[in-house]
């Protein structure tokens, strides 16, 4: 089985940053996977997505069109997605930056209103950490210490305290 | 063994120096720049040569230099970039030189875009410069493939003393997967009978040089050149053939879009729809040998390209025209979609 | 009877294609003393350019390699840079190193290559038959300028030392000509000199000849030479025009 997930959002966000968490998370579990950036002049401030594949067999595109996962962290990439979901796939929403109501029945959403809530407990850019947070809960993609670990190993040396904060964030996201 | 996971760009790079490249030129241009950044903080701990070059132009000859005098050498660029290396390119060829060159193409023509593209296969397998001369053309479909390739590029290329590419596109540059290095034992090539190292008194002078400026020796010289490649043709010639021993409709592409391709297969498969995969791994030589066995039960032959169909022409010589082929494509940095190739599937003919 | 001249032994004994009058034979002679008396043309690896001296890899003893044209200093610097240990130098003309290599000759100094780049200016394209060249001076009839050289339709020369001697990366910039005894004794202490500095990692050092084309510039190798000290020497002043490696060594 594959899961094709798909996250975008603003450029700095920390779309593609999430991304590689998953990607690791994938990587610890000895799945077969794939993380593709968009990529162009809109590298900061414009619009950013990332594709992450997560499979038990060899990746075939790793472009995702219609993604059994969506984390939209802004409105214009909500917009641009939310209608791409896969039937049965699901949807994560910062409802902090996004005010529509997905109309959709054939999916599920979460709205969780992860930047206020990065930044009422000072886990200021911890809003995509969150959103996976809530992701693994409700997918059971990966369990909570694969993230733990996938963090771990993605967080340069130089930010290592970091970690700790994003550590609140996954359960911060877990519990809301 | 343990598994990375690594963007493409940067699979090249880790891969080259571990193959024994000991230098490498380049000047900027997306979608490749992840590779020079990792060059740049890499060779040098590894014990070579990293430096930014002027222009392509500068570049691809420091590799000519580099690569005179019997070190494995490597630069990389993005098709506009490509189009201006081709001179170098034509004298590494000329002059007997291996080195090994990255292309990780964009779309075209002209400045074009940045977007993932297949568009410079006839540049690559056809004309990559001026005269009677081919390279070796490597095409890998996801990062580990990479790795393998550029180890086996330089092995190839010194093997043979012709320049050696590699064409992958930004997809497979940008994107990353799991990838494994395996313990890298670089084929030492003796290189002494003609790298312009310095004689020491003990040898005649070597000279690296393309220029002849008689006729009969020029054409000796190419005559010469185009034997070897002979042999390259009987025996580096690599593909994969996924699907097709009894396949009605058999679907040919390469790289990136490869794997797209192979995503539309296994879901005509699902619905009982015989479709097989040619997918080469080297597009010069073409596999000749290998698509014949490929489209053995074939009826018909449908190509798969992210430009307007430049691997169509090479098909058609393999196989002798025996059978139709058909194209699909998408250009400009537009990957197609598995849905879309599996309509064209349908369409063409391979409905059960 | 004692020997009193001879062929330097790195100059391998073959006949030069050059024209009567022509002054590359004697700086590809100054060239190989100089490897000689140093002893180092085993380890001395020459490139040349596209243009009259493109076939001077028959000529010199040491390993060579023929460039495309204008992308010398680029192969040199690939050359230097994966065998610092070897000595490195460039033979160039003027249309190979100031027009269609001037990127090429300018990076290369810029980044203070330790290499050796023989300029050889002649005013002229020979090789392809007397066009003008970016050093062409005002007034000069060639192929592609018979009425003279306008600056109004084709710009003016490039005075290559001066240029190059603004950048910090060139270690050694200096003019020198080949049309008496003493500015030939000059010449090859400057070639000299320019590999003493590769040999002491000082960086790039680049030595311009002025030279003769008698050939495309229609005039007997007398007039030549003539012609070399009245109109080239006023236009391109002879000297050094920087030296790292003295103190005040800038003009």
């Amino acid at each position: 089985m594959t899961t094709e997930i798909l996250l975008a959002g603003f450029g700095g966000q920390g779309v593609l940053f999430a991304g590689k968490i998953l990607a690791n998370c994938g990587l610890m579990d000895s799945k077969e996977l794939s993380w593709l950036p968009s990529y162009g002049p809109e590298m900061r401030g414009g619009t950013a997505n990332c594709s992450v594949c997560i499979s038990d067999e060899p990746i075939g595109s790793p472009l995702v069109l219609a993604p059994d996962i969506l984390i939209a962290m802004n409105q214009p990439s909500y917009d641009k997605f939310i209608n791409a979901v896969k039937p049965g796939g699901k949807a994560f929403i910062d409802s902090t930056l996004i005010e529509s109501k997905c109309e959709r029945t054939d999916i599920e959403c979460f709205y969780i209103p992860s930047s206020q809530l990065a930044d009422d407990n000072e886990l200021q850019g911890g809003s995509n950490i969150i959103l996976l947070g809530k992701l693994i809960k409700e997918t059971g993609l990966f369990s909570l210490d694969t993230m733990k670990k996938a963090i771990e190993k993605v967080v340069p040396p130089a930010k290592a305290k970091l970690i700790a904060n994003n550590f609140r964030a996954i359960e911060m996201g877990m519990n809301n | 063994m343990e598994r990375n996971l690594m963007k493409g760009n940067e699979a090249l790079a880790e891969a080259a120096i571990r193959a024994g490249c000991k230098c490498f030129f380049g000047y900027p241009i997306t979608p490749q720049t992840e590779l020079a950044a990792y060059m740049a903080k890499r060779m040098h701990k590894a014990g070579g040569v990293f430096l930014q070059a002027e222009s392509e132009i500068a570049a691809i000859n420091m590799v000519l230099g580099a690569a005179s005098t019997g070190v494995r050498a490597m630069t990389s660029s993005s098709s506009p970039g490509i189009s201006l290396k081709s001179e170098g390119i034509s004298y590494l060829a000329g002059s007997d030189v291996p080195a090994v060159i990255i292309n990780v193409q964009r779309g075209g023509p002209g400045l074009g875009g940045i977007q993932p593209s297949q568009a410079d296969y006839w540049q690559a397998t056809k004309a990559l410069g001026h005269g009677d001369f081919h390279l070796l053309v490597f095409a890998p479909a996801s990062v580990q493939e990479m790795v393998d390739m550029v180890v086996k590029a330089f092995d190839t290329a010194d093997k043979y003393r012709m320049p050696a590419m590699i064409l992958a596109d930004g997809l497979l540059g940008q994107m990353m997967e799991p990838v494994s290095f395996p313990e890298i034992t670089p084929n030492a090539h003796d290189k002494s009978g003609w790298a312009a190292d310095g004689h020491k008194g003990k040898r005649a002078h070597h000279i690296i040089n393309s220029l002849y400026l008689q006729p009969d020796e020029l054409q000796t010289s190419v005559l010469n050149r185009f034997e070897r490649y002979e042999i390259v043709k009987a025996e580096e010639t690599d593909a994969e053939l996924y699907l097709t021993e009894d396949c009605d409709i058999l679907l040919c592409a390469f790289g990136a879009t490869a794997r797209v391709v192979k995503s539309a297969v296994n879901e005509a498969r699902a619905q009982g729809i015989k479709a097989g995969l040619f997918r080469p791994k080297t597009l010069w030589p073409f596999p000749v040998k290998e698509i014949n066995e490929a489209a053995k039960s074939a009826k018909k032959l449908l190509s798969v390209e992210m430009s307007m169909g430049q691997m169509i022409d090479d098909i058609k010589l393999a196989i002798n025209c025996s059978k139709p082929v058909e194209f699909f494509g998408r250009t400009g940095g537009v990957i197609p979609t598995p849905a879309e190739v599996l309509a064209e599937i349908k369409k063409v003919g391979g409905a059960k | 009877m004692a020997v009193v001249f001879e062929r330097p032994k790195s100059l391998l004994d073959v006949p030069l294609h050059y024209c009567p009058g022509c002054t590359h034979g004697i700086v590809h002679r100054l060239i190989c003393e100089v490897l000689d008396e140093m002893g180092i043309e085993g380890d001395t690896i020459g490139v040349c350019p596209v243009g009259c001296s493109v076939m001077a890899y028959d000529y010199f003893g040491c390993d060579m390699i023929e460039a495309p044209h204008g992308r010398a200093p680029a192969v040199a610097t690939g050359v230097k840079r994966t065998n610092p240990d070897k000595f490195v130098f460039t033979y160039q003309g003027d249309g190979d190193l100031a027009a269609i290599g001037t990127a090429e000759t300018v990076h290369s100094a810029t980044r203070g290559e330790n290499i050796v780049v023989i300029f050889i200016n002649n005013t002229i394209y020979g090789m392809t038959g007397g066009q003008m060249a970016p050093t062409t001076i005002p007034g000069q009839v060639t192929q592609t300028t018979p009425y003279g050289r306008d600056p109004e339709l084709a710009g003016y020369p490039v005075r290559v030392c001066e240029m190059l001697s603004t950048l910090t990366g060139t270690a050694y910039a200096h003019r020198v000509a080949v049309d008496t005894v003493p500015h030939i004794r000059e010449t090859k202490k400057a070639i000299r000199k320019a590999f003493e500095n590769q040999k002491e990692k000082k960086g790039f050092s680049i030595v311009e000849v002025l030279s003769t084309c008698p050939t495309n510039w229609g005039l007997t190798p007398v007039e030549a030479i003539k012609r070399l000290q009245d109109e080239m020497i006023p236009y391109y002043p002879l000297g050094v025009y920087k030296d790292t490696t003295t103190e005040g060594g800038e003009k």
